[in-house]
């Protein structure tokens, strides 16, 4: 059996770093495991004996139930560890805690932080594998793999297709991943929201800005819709919940209006009424379940590809020879 | 890469005789037991086990259903052999294995530890009342205690050299080949 000849390396920190060929192998290497969630014992002895450790510096339910269920059926010995704000203060003592866990023989570390390159900075630092699970409004890779595959699953294919990214662009680490992924893949991405939630600079990752939800409707085959954090209320980006959902949510009325049914996702927890009504959220196109079974499938993908590590040169050149 | 050609060692016409015979051998193997599932395991066990399932309909006793299997994550050297292999598709049948005569199909046996990684996953997906180890080529070389029931042909061949079955659906071929490259 020959190894393919792409790896992913020591961590996923982002999907800026990947190639286009990287993220189609976690997206292939999903397959097979959506199997294994769908048999009656619902694990394989990919990581028996490993240790992870799940690092939590931000409360997250879905992405840390998604990590445990992945790493269970995959063997793993998993902990948590949620250390308290008042506890951790910044860099050099997410270090320390990391070393303290290395010192306890862990093999990778899962970590959510609420500042950019967190994931990286500690990769650069520790010998385990580190998966990032969101840092900060940098990136959230394991969601947007999860969003694509949802996508390739529907359509077929990645490229050529239209996505459009409703909401809160600017506080977003899942829209930052998706735009790095689906522009990889060779989709073509557009963002949509109140001026105030979509930065300037948007447009040098490679999307455009829609200013309205009729346009991205009539433009769009797929709108990821993404939460309004209501925390952002109280930073004054927008003027009230009822106004936001007047102008950016997405409503039955308006997606009637689209020259095609569009596939909606949204990477959850929704505030219905808010950015989603719930006759959209509950209605045929919506695939947001399905995107929560296939968040497991690309993180047992990515658990299980991380923990081959990088193909060492003699390897890589045996694989060159063989293709 | 290799100097010299691969010298076949069982042409098209080979396989396709040893296929029907390990059809027929298996089923006398099996003497009526009910509830027949024919398992390949990925890659080239898979469309073997499609030829022995025809050649069984062709004897009259067609399986009652059939599957595939990827051992990929029962290896024992998984966390040795540095990136990770591609995986292929596992596809239980959908009554499962509980209870069926499954007979387990692969092209090559060789050191045995991919027998016995399947039988670990297929006990894994239930209880099978009995398992049947079937295969094109057992190039002896053991480092397990394993045995097929159902051998198309056996050779003996050196460590260092390797043999491939070809299928036409992977290879647009069918034959066995031996080359002077180990598979390792």
């Amino acid at each position: 059996m020959s190894a393919p000849a792409v790896a992913l390396g020591k961590d996923l920190t982002g999907l800026e770093p990947l190639s286009a060929t990287q993220i189609a192998l976690i997206l292939d290497t999903a397959g097979p495991f959506k199997e294994v969630s769908r048999r009656r014992i619902k694990k394989v002895p990919v990581l028996r004996g490993k240790t992870i450790v799940n690092l939590f510096f931000e409360p997250s339910t879905r992405t840390r139930l998604s990590f445990d269920f992945a790493e269970k059926r995959l063997s793993a010995d998993t902990v948590h560890v949620a250390p308290s704000d008042s506890s951790v203060t910044k860099g050099e003592t997410l270090v320390d805690t990391a070393r303290n866990l290395e010192a306890m023989q862990i093999d990778m570390v899962v970590l959510r932080h609420w500042s950019a390159g967190a994931a990286a900075f500690l990769a650069q630092r520790i010998p385990s594998n580190v998966i990032n699970a969101g840092d900060g409004a940098h990136e959230h890779p394991t969601q947007a793999l999860l969003d694509l595959l949802t996508l390739r699953d529907h359509f077929g294919r990645l490229e050529g297709l239209k996505v459009c990214i409703l909401g809160d662009v600017l506080h977003s680490r899942v829209a930052r991943s998706n735009i790095f992924g689906l522009t990889k893949m060779g989709a073509e991405v557009a963002v949509c929201g109140p001026r105030t939630l979509v930065p300037a600079s948007i447009e040098d990752l490679g999307a455009r800005v829609l200013d309205s939800v009729e346009d991205a409707v009539e433009w769009a085959d797929a709108l990821n819709v993404l939460r309004l954090q209501l925390e952002r209320m109280r930073g004054g980006f927008v003027p009230s919940l009822r106004e936001y959902n007047r102008v950016f949510g997405v409503t039955r009325e308006r997606l009637a209006r689209a020259p095609k049914p569009l596939l909606i996702l949204h990477p959850g927890p929704m505030n219905r009424g808010v950015e989603i009504d719930s006759a959209v959220a509950d209605g045929p196109h919506a695939v947001i379940l399905r995107q929560v079974t296939n968040g497991i499938a690309v993180r047992m993908a990515a658990l299980y590809l991380l923990a081959g590590g990088a193909p060492s040169a003699a390897e890589s050149k045996a694989a060159a020879e063989s293709s | 890469m290799t100097s010299a050609p691969p010298a076949v060692l069982m042409d098209g016409d080979e396989v396709r005789r040893a296929v029907a015979r390990m059809a027929a051998e298996s089923l006398r193997a099996l003497d009526g037991a009910a509830g027949l599932v024919l398992m390949g395991i990925q890659r080239r066990g898979v469309h073997l086990a499609d030829r022995i399932g025809r050649a069984m309909a062709a004897e009259g006793r067609e399986p009652v259903s059939s599957g595939t299997l990827d051992i990929t994550f029962y290896r024992d050297d998984l966390m040795q052999i540095g990136p990770r292999p591609e995986v292929r598709e596992t596809r239980i049948p959908p009554a499962g294995v509980d209870a069926k005569t499954v007979v387990l199909v692969d092209d090559v046996l060789y050191t045995g530890r991919t027998a016995c990684a399947a039988m670990k996953e297929l006990t894994d997906l239930g209880r099978p009342a009995r398992i049947l180890l079937c295969v094109l080529v057992d190039r002896g070389g053991r480092e397990l205690p394993v045995q097929a029931d159902v051998v198309g042909r056996a050779f003996r061949v050196a460590p260092g050299r390797r043999i491939d079955v070809l299928v036409p659906e992977v290879d647009g071929d069918l034959g066995v080949v031996l080359s002077a490259r180990d598979a390792a």
